[in-house]
């Protein structure tokens, strides 16, 4: 288990300083440089230099490298120079309610999905299994933007339930006391893991179905309920933790397309704005927030995986 | 080597056993045991002819599939074939303005017009150009690359495998959308640029999944033949590698295809799509939305219309591709 735990955090420490290297990278790619952004295309030479040198610019690259690892570690993400602001000031505002969102959607996918795709396998072949199918597959292949603008039309504006906005209160208690405001959005990220993973639950459901602690199960005896909840549905779900972890990303990508469509000032309205100003310091300190933030919880997933199932830890030691 | 036909009649025979003994909904455990224990099942194999009439016909087997055809030969039809027969002006600002903006269906503009007095359906015509050629070349692309990627890790291995492999994770570990946008914002967008960025996002996959069939193709007698006959390796990675391959690179393209448009929608709505005069369907769709509260529909219904039927139709070729390359060729 340990051995496990330590390779698989070494693999995360080399994978986030890869992304750095990659976001190093494309800071000096800025046609003209970062002092071009700042100070304009007219700017004079002797401006250009004076603000590499105050910058640390003419410095060596590995050197930059360096500092630039150094600032990242201590969560010095640079300045905005679009808004005048601290960069980590400006994550710290959206970070929570991004996390909010995710979380919530999250959450609520899960608690949908299960049942639905246990439901699933105890109708199997009969009309209610084809309609879920049917309706996870337009889902699936609905994207979050066409979701959200449909729903707003629907919900908001021809049916005046919800509001066409998410809550724009600055703090995370009042986004919270607007529930009615998080029901679109919600609806709207959730929706694409909703149909992934139930159609997973039914298969992994399936599959699990044809284990032979099953047939022993029902040698035994044991109810045909109790088979199916107690026997099957526990092993069925492991893989779900997994699948959790690597729909992370795609999560929070559809963070990014709900927070425009429904103007929730979160991570992703954040990235989305600073690339319309052009402001790379604050767009890349989202991604690299954002990116530590999957991998992490990818990480959490996959210690969450090996301890729930057993057979990982002595297969992986 | 087992007889294909016989392993068939096998599992025909145990899935009928399944069928006739099936119950109540919690009662037949067994026999669905039976049924997904039962080996891949299948319709009938044409035995005769080769491997490659084989694959089609199990393809077009699939009724969805065909339904999946039918749909992306209509719309390459209406996209380039459609502009011919239907003239709209879409490049022109300065002549749209001679046409009302935000009409309705009718008077001359089947679908409307949108709010730079452009006609809607000629427009989708024209998006759909950007659309479909921004996601077959972009997905051209990253298979490509991403199988050369993939095999060169996979059948090099030693310590060149863990490095490449590393740099596929660093990568996948960006979300998608952030990659693109920061991608998208640095680079001058230009309709090259954004084919190139989402073949940046989207060769990670194919590389992975190519190197695990090569770390199992190196171990094959044939590749083995190869190297002691003094192949060089390059031979061994184009000529054997990469075509015994194929099947998982093919179907992983197909579905690429419908990522790619459904990514270049995505950075169209949020205002990040290809510079205009040209459009796509996504910033199409984004152009309407900004009209939701005045009721026009005909900026947004047709749009989102195209953009999900394309992508169903991609992803049903895909998936009957998988079920006619993927285990025909493992049943052989």
């Amino acid at each position: 288990m340990t051995g496990f735990l330590v390779r698989r955090l070494l693999q995360a420490v080399v994978v986030i300083i890869g992304v750095m290297a990659f976001m190093f990278i494309l800071i000096h790619l800025i046609p003209g440089g970062e002092a071009r952004a700042v100070l304009g295309p007219r700017a004079q030479p002797v401006a250009i230099a004076q603000f590499n040198k105050e910058n640390g610019l003419d410095l060596p690259l590995w050197d930059q490298f360096v500092r630039y690892l150094w600032n990242l570690a201590h969560f010095q993400l640079g300045r905005s120079y679009y808004l005048n602001q601290n960069v980590t000031q400006l994550i710290a505002t959206a970070l929570p309610k991004t996390l909010i969102l995710v979380g919530i959607s999250t959450v609520f996918a899960v608690v949908v999905a299960i049942p639905l795709g246990v439901y699933q396998v105890v109708r199997r072949n009969k009309p209610e299994d084809y309609i879920i199918t049917g309706a996870s597959f337009i889902l699936y292949a609905m994207p979050a933007f066409l979701l959200g603008t449909l729903l707003i039309l629907w919900f908001a504006i021809d049916i005046k339930i919800f509001p066409t906005e998410a809550p724009q209160a600055p703090t995370v208690l009042g986004v919270l006391s607007d529930p009615l405001g998080l029901v679109l959005p919600v609806l709207t990220l959730s929706a694409i893991t909703i149909a992934s993973f139930s159609r997973y639950m039914r298969s992994s459901m399936m599959e699990t179905m044809t284990e032979d602690f099953v047939r022993t199960a029902r040698a035994k005896g044991a109810a045909p309920r109790r088979v199916l909840y107690v026997h099957a549905l526990r092993n069925a779900i492991i893989p779900i933790v997994t699948l959790l972890g690597l729909s992370l990303g795609t999560i929070v990508s559809g963070a990014v397309i709900t927070e425009s469509v429904f103007n929730y000032p979160g991570m992703g309205l954040l990235a989305v704005n600073s690339a319309f100003r052009e402001d790379l310091p604050t767009l890349l300190g989202c991604t690299f927030v954002v990116t530590i933030a999957t991998i992490l919880g990818n990480l959490l997933a996959d210690i969450l995986y090996a301890v729930v199932d057993p057979r990982i830890r002595y297969a992986k030691s | 080597m087992q007889n294909p036909e016989d392993l068939v009649r096998a599992t025909q025979q145990e899935q009928d056993g399944a069928i006739a003994g099936e119950t109540g909904p919690l009662e037949d455990l067994d026999a669905l045991s039976k049924e997904l224990g039962g080996g891949p099942s299948g319709g009938d194999v044409v035995s005769h002819g080769g491997l490659g009439r084989r694959i089609l016909s199990v393809f077009f087997e699939n009724k969805l599939a065909v339904a999946g055809v039918v749909v992306i030969v209509a719309f390459l039809l209406f996209c380039y074939v459609g502009p011919l027969v239907y003239h709209t002006n879409q490049t022109s600002a300065s002549q749209a303005l001679f046409s009302p903006d935000n009409a309705p269906p009718g008077n001359g503009h089947p679908l409307g017009t949108d709010s730079s007095g452009f006609d809607i359906l000629g427009r989708l015509m024209y998006a759909g150009q950007i659309s479909l050629l921004v996601g077959f070349a972009a997905a051209a692309i990253a298979s490509v690359f991403g199988a050369l990627y993939g095999a060169i890790s996979g059948f090099f291995g030693s310590w060149l495998d863990p490095v490449l492999m590393r740099i596929v994770d660093a990568f996948l570990s960006i979300p998608v959308l952030f990659l693109a946008i920061v991608l998208a914002t640095v680079f001058r967008p230009s309709l090259t640029v954004f084919i190139l960025v989402i073949a940046f996002v989207s060769w990670l996959i194919p590389a992975r999944l190519i190197r695990g069939q090569a770390l199992s193709l190196r171990q094959r007698e044939y590749v083995q033949a190869v190297r002691v006959m003094g192949g060089s390796r390059t031979r061994i990675v184009l000529r054997h590698i990469i075509p015994n391959s194929i099947g998982t690179i093919i179907v992983n393209a197909t579905f690429n295809i419908a990522d790619a448009i459904l990514l270049l929608a995505a950075l169209g709505f949020i205002g990040l799509g290809v510079p205009a005069p040209q459009t796509d369907w996504g910033s199409m769709l984004s152009n309407g939305v900004n009209y939701a509260l005045d009721g026009y529909w005909w900026e947004i219904y047709p749009a989102g219309l195209c953009i999900v039927l394309v992508v169903v139709a991609f992803n049903f070729i895909g998936d009957a591709l998988r079920d006619a390359l993927e285990v025909r060729l493992q049943q052989r």
